[in-house]
């Protein structure tokens, strides 16, 4: 009997513990981000954000360029995959939803999560750019093929599964006598899907978009390797652009000067505030849209 | 169960933490007491190093660890003194030997060239002068019809096209060679973009790495970029004779390359050798540095450690140099060896020098 109350309480206490540790572990990574980029952050100011100018060998930063590339290609990416994903997981719950067809699209849709992001840069590099170039030639502009466009429709393909995977559990969870009910009074397939089931779940769907649109945000392998990694504001769609992400990768292990270094820290800190105010204002729309 | 799954997540990445300090740490103990040498530093001349080391390692028995994490993290490590040796491609400047504290010495071990690529249709030799380079990476020279190109190439059919610029995304001593010389040639580099190893691109795109620079080029018709002379030999990629501070237009080759260092060098070695006066040297060239503390008496390393590690080095820069070439890069000329001679017979153990 001792024994058992001591291992509940244990169990408790590491629950807790667990809980806090989290806590303790963001607001560590916080502090860190803003200790290390001291330096930038008081030499540039609220500047940083709003200069447009990257420029190592002066010592002058500005991340603008970075921070709408990361938004830019992220948001692209979500708006381009979203609806695919959104279609994946109505087919896989609503229309195969058992048997070998149905695995093997499941299936497949998982994988794509699993894939390193690194062979979908491969793919894009290899695969994609030419296409684009193509495309870019057809249309008469400057045939770069890599840029903003072409690292959107990658992070839009890397971003399906999340959508897919989330909306589809959401989907399936809509109760069975509420579409039936809708059935028995003559609604068609369709008119279920549409007025029942989506908005049943569209917290749901809305909070996989949102873990897909995260996943975009931070996604710095595979961007790097198609975007162009041009440090000047993109111009057009398929201009070439940086993420800040990729910034970071591309330049932390040859920044000696203490003000470059504190400047790399410091888009990492935006980044890291950006993915949270994203998350945040997400989690408030899912609150205020609730319908059922 | 997500709780679970963080917490094993958590611990994951906390354990990892640990035990990468502590291979360190174990790896610091075991070369001071066996006789295991750790270096860290440029990615550029890392397969010779290693070949290098290998072939010391079957000779003498003495294992090396060099691990390429690029130049800026080999001081870095060196002045943080967890390693033995540090390599750069670009020599520490002032204020950085400053910072270090104890004197440092530069030991140079063989040379490394930039080059300047292009993808055009048949890929014709072409001929360069540093003004066209800088003005075809400023972004006033945009197409291969452009008079200042075609003058220069008589003869050579170049194609109506429009030229993209293509330029490394990382920061890399590739770059601040490339951009070393044009600051050197052309005033107008100079003030709008300057030397360093990342820079603030005036126009075109960014490849991360040789590979990615490489990849670029080949794939984009009208491109010109820049890689370094060892990566556009192995693949077999165009590049440009480059007219030098002579006035010749010179190819990029080993034996030009290690011309560039015919020239009075200074007692240190620590001297750009962008744009030399070297009469058949190719301008865009560089030595490669091993770096180490003058006085090797530090952290409790004892006197072996320190004979073991000014041994190594000066096997690599005698012996070693023949293993340069068969991998595509440039040997020290004699002049340069006698001042890593010199400057190796000046390091020294409380005071002592090491080697007689």
């Amino acid at each position: 009997m001792n024994f058992k109350i001591n291992r509940d309480k244990l169990f408790r206490a590491i629950l807790y513990g667990s809980a806090f540790f989290l806590i303790v572990l963001i607001f560590g990574f916080f502090i860190t981000f803003i200790l290390e980029s001291s330096e930038s952050l008081t030499k540039f100011g609220f500047g940083f954000i709003t200069g447009k100018q990257w420029d190592p060998v002066d010592g002058h930063f500005g991340a603008l360029p970075f921070l709408s590339g990361t938004l830019i290609t992220s948001f692209l990416g979500l708006i381009i995959s979203f609806p695919i994903s959104l279609m994946i997981a109505v087919f896989l719950s609503e229309y195969f939803y058992k048997g070998f067809f149905h695995n093997v699209i499941k299936t497949a849709v998982e994988l794509l999560a699993g894939i390193p992001s690194i062979v979908f840069g491969f793919w894009g590099l290899f695969a994609l750019v030419p296409l684009i170039r193509e495309f870019q030639l057809s249309i008469g502009i400057e045939p770069y093929g890599v840029g903003i466009f072409t690292s959107a429709i990658v992070l839009s393909i890397m971003i399906i599964p999340y959508t897919a995977s989330i909306s589809r559990e959401v989907i399936s969870m809509v109760p069975t006598d509420v579409k039936e009910a809708a059935y028995s009074l003559g609604a068609t397939k369709f008119e279920v899907i549409r007025k029942i089931i989506l908005p049943y779940s569209g917290s749901g769907i809305f909070a996989g978009a949102l873990l897909a649109l995260g996943r975009a945000l931070g996604e710095t392998m595979a961007v790097t390797m198609i975007i162009g990694n041009s440090n000047s504001m993109p111009t057009s769609i398929f201009s070439p652009g940086n993420t800040m992400a990729s910034v970071i990768a591309n330049e932390f292990t040859e920044a000696t000067d203490s003000t470059y270094v504190s400047a790399l820290i410091e888009i990492g800190l935006l980044l890291f505030l950006v993915t949270a105010l994203i998350n945040l204002v997400g989690k408030y729309i899912i609150k205020k849209t609730v319908q059922f | 169960m997500k709780k679970i799954s963080l917490i094993i997540i958590a611990l994951m990445i906390v354990l990892t933490l640990q035990t990468n300090s502590q291979n360190i740490k174990a790896l610091k103990e075991k070369a001071m007491g066996t006789s295991e040498i750790l270096g860290a530093g440029a990615t550029f001349p890392f397969p010779f190093y290693s070949k290098v080391f290998d072939e010391y390692n079957k000779i003498k028995g003495v294992k090396v660890n060099y691990q390429a994490i690029g130049s800026g993290g080999g001081i870095k490590q060196l002045t943080s003194k967890t390693v033995d040796f540090g390599a750069t491609d670009a020599f520490m400047d002032g204020k950085e030997l400053n910072e270090a504290g104890k004197p440092i010495v530069h030991i140079p071990t063989c040379l490394g060239a930039v080059v300047v690529t292009y993808n055009i249709p048949g890929n014709p030799k072409l001929k360069l002068t540093g003004d066209v380079v800088s003005a075809i990476f400023l972004g006033q020279i945009t197409s291969w019809t452009d008079k200042r190109i075609t003058s220069l190439n008589k003869g050579v059919k170049l194609p109506n096209q429009k030229i993209v610029v293509i330029h490394r995304s990382d920061g890399s001593g590739t770059t601040f060679i490339f951009s070393d010389y044009l600051t050197k040639v052309s005033k107008e580099w100079e003030s709008k973009v300057g030397r360093g190893k990342s820079l603030d691109w005036p126009v075109g795109l960014g490849g991360k790495g040789n590979q990615g620079v490489a990849g670029l080029v080949q794939q984009t018709p009208g491109s010109i970029g820049y890689v370094e002379l060892v990566y556009s030999k192995s693949n077999n990629m165009p590049a440009a004779l480059i007219k030098n501070s002579s006035g010749n237009y010179i190819e990029p080759t080993m034996n030009s390359v290690s011309l560039s260092a015919n020239i009075d060098l200074p007692t240190d070695t620590r001297v750009s050798l962008t744009n030399s006066n070297s009469a058949q040297g190719y301008p865009m060239s560089s030595f490669t540095w091993l770096i180490l503390y003058k006085e090797l008496n530090y952290n409790n390393r004892d006197y072996k450690h320190a004979k073991v590690l000014v041994d190594l080095i000066w096997w690599l820069v005698h012996n070693g140099e023949k293993y340069a070439q068969p991998l595509n890069y440039s040997p020290l000329p004699q002049q340069a060896l006698k001042k890593a001679e010199t400057i190796l017979k000046s390091v020294t153990y409380n005071g002592k020098p090491i080697l007689k």
